[in-house]
């Protein structure tokens, strides 16, 4: 398959060996590639949070672990701050749905939130070079950090605030870098990305490994006999502001 | 010719200074290709030499593209031999030391690819 930059490398190439009346590019001939024989395939991810279960305060534990796996900087200067998985209060996390007379366990307690993976995402139609996207065969929205030129559009586009830009440089405000996964630069945008990176080699996302209240739950939501289907099907959820019609693919059971 | 002198002097001098960083440098010494450290325990590597010297880039641009994008792993190179696509695991696994491989021939051709802003180089190793 050729894509547009392909196409337009190889219509420049063949334009400057006509100028100069000489072509001495090598033959460019590589090899195939497939996708890992463990990975992880569903038609779509997602994610449910039992709030019954994420009760302790044990949050920090789940939000460290994903930091730490994704090379996440602590930086404390609250405007530079980069979060792929955090907390809010309730009013924070579904502000259509927070009033005066919510109960005080609602009121008291914090809401796990991340990326939403949305069926419908704002964030990719509002970038300028795709480099997010969402992927066809899973559902998952990326970032290619290569792409990202920090316009911060998707920034302004996601509902959720999901999305944490990196002001400075990261790598001084990581305690321990982890060798396995790249760390960003300055000037690109970043959030959750489902752990593709894990679900490639056939593990499942770390906070939902790291969890042990086992109030994670991932899975297929387009599979009906999978765990987080028939979760959804049984018990009483929501998704951060519906009436947007993004459709997240997190869901939080209340 | 009017004012020869200062003119003949003029063009030479001229000449000089626009010729200064030619013999400055040495004429027709050329910078020795630095030495690179070679994995002592692989004698291929993914593809053959002449390929990696002249599209290891796009080999690599090709590797992110379809990690990234396209949800790929797995690269099986032209002699069959299957690799899992990672810069630092594969690529690195061999080559242990940037500074000793990468950074010398990067230096040599004056090219800063911007791999390692991100990309997390093996601890270097001091001889």
């Amino acid at each position: 398959m050729t894509n547009r930059r392909q196409f337009l490398t190889a219509a420049s190439a063949a334009l400057a060996a006509t100028v100069c009346g000489a072509s001495n590019a090598s033959p460019f001939q590589m090899g195939t590639m497939s996708p890992g024989p463990q990975a992880r395939t569903a038609k779509r991810w997602g994610m449910a949070i039992d709030m019954k279960r994420c009760d302790g305060n044990c949050r920090q534990e789940c939000i460290a672990v994903c930091h730490e796996v994704h090379n996440v900087p602590f930086i404390p200067k609250a405007e530079h701050e980069v979060m792929w998985l955090f907390e809010k209060p309730y009013e924070n996390a579904f502000p259509e749905r927070a009033h005066s007379r919510i109960s005080k366990r609602l009121k008291r307690q914090k809401f796990l939130l991340l990326c939403n993976h949305c069926d419908d995402p704002p964030c990719v139609r509002a970038c300028p070079t795709q480099a997010t996207f969402k992927r066809k065969t899973d559902g998952i929205v990326m970032i290619d950090y290569h792409r990202c030129i920090g316009c911060r559009f998707c920034m302004a586009a996601c509902p959720y605030g999901s999305r944490s830009f990196n002001f400075r440089d990261p790598r001084p405000f990581i305690k321990k870098i982890n060798p396995g996964y790249p760390t960003r630069r300055r000037g690109v945008v970043e959030k959750c990305n489902f752990c593709q990176e894990i679900l490639a080699v056939g593990g499942m996302p770390a906070c939902v490994e790291g969890c042990k209240n086992r109030a994670l739950v991932f899975g297929d939501l387009e599979d009906p006999n999978s765990e987080i289907s028939r979760l959804l099907d049984e018990k009483h959820h929501m998704r951060r502001k519906p009436s947007l019609g993004t459709r997240p693919s997190v869901f939080y059971i209340v | 010719m009017y004012n020869r002198g200062w003119v003949i002097a003029g063009i030479i001098g001229f000449l000089a200074i626009a010729a200064f960083p030619f013999y400055w440098s040495g004429i027709g010494q050329d910078t020795p290709f630095p030495k690179l450290e070679l994995p002592a325990q692989e004698k291929r590597c993914v593809e053959s030499k002449p390929f990696m010297r002249a599209d290891h880039m796009r080999l690599l641009h090709a590797w992110r593209t379809a990690v990234v994008r396209d949800q790929m792993l797995i690269y099986t190179a032209t002699d069959e031999k299957k690799y899992r696509m990672n810069l630092r695991d594969t690529c690195m696994g061999c080559h242990k030391s940037k500074e000793r491989f990468c950074d010398r021939c990067h230096e040599y051709s004056n090219v800063t690819p911007p791999c390692w802003e991100c990309h997390v180089a093996p601890p270097e190793e001091k001889l």
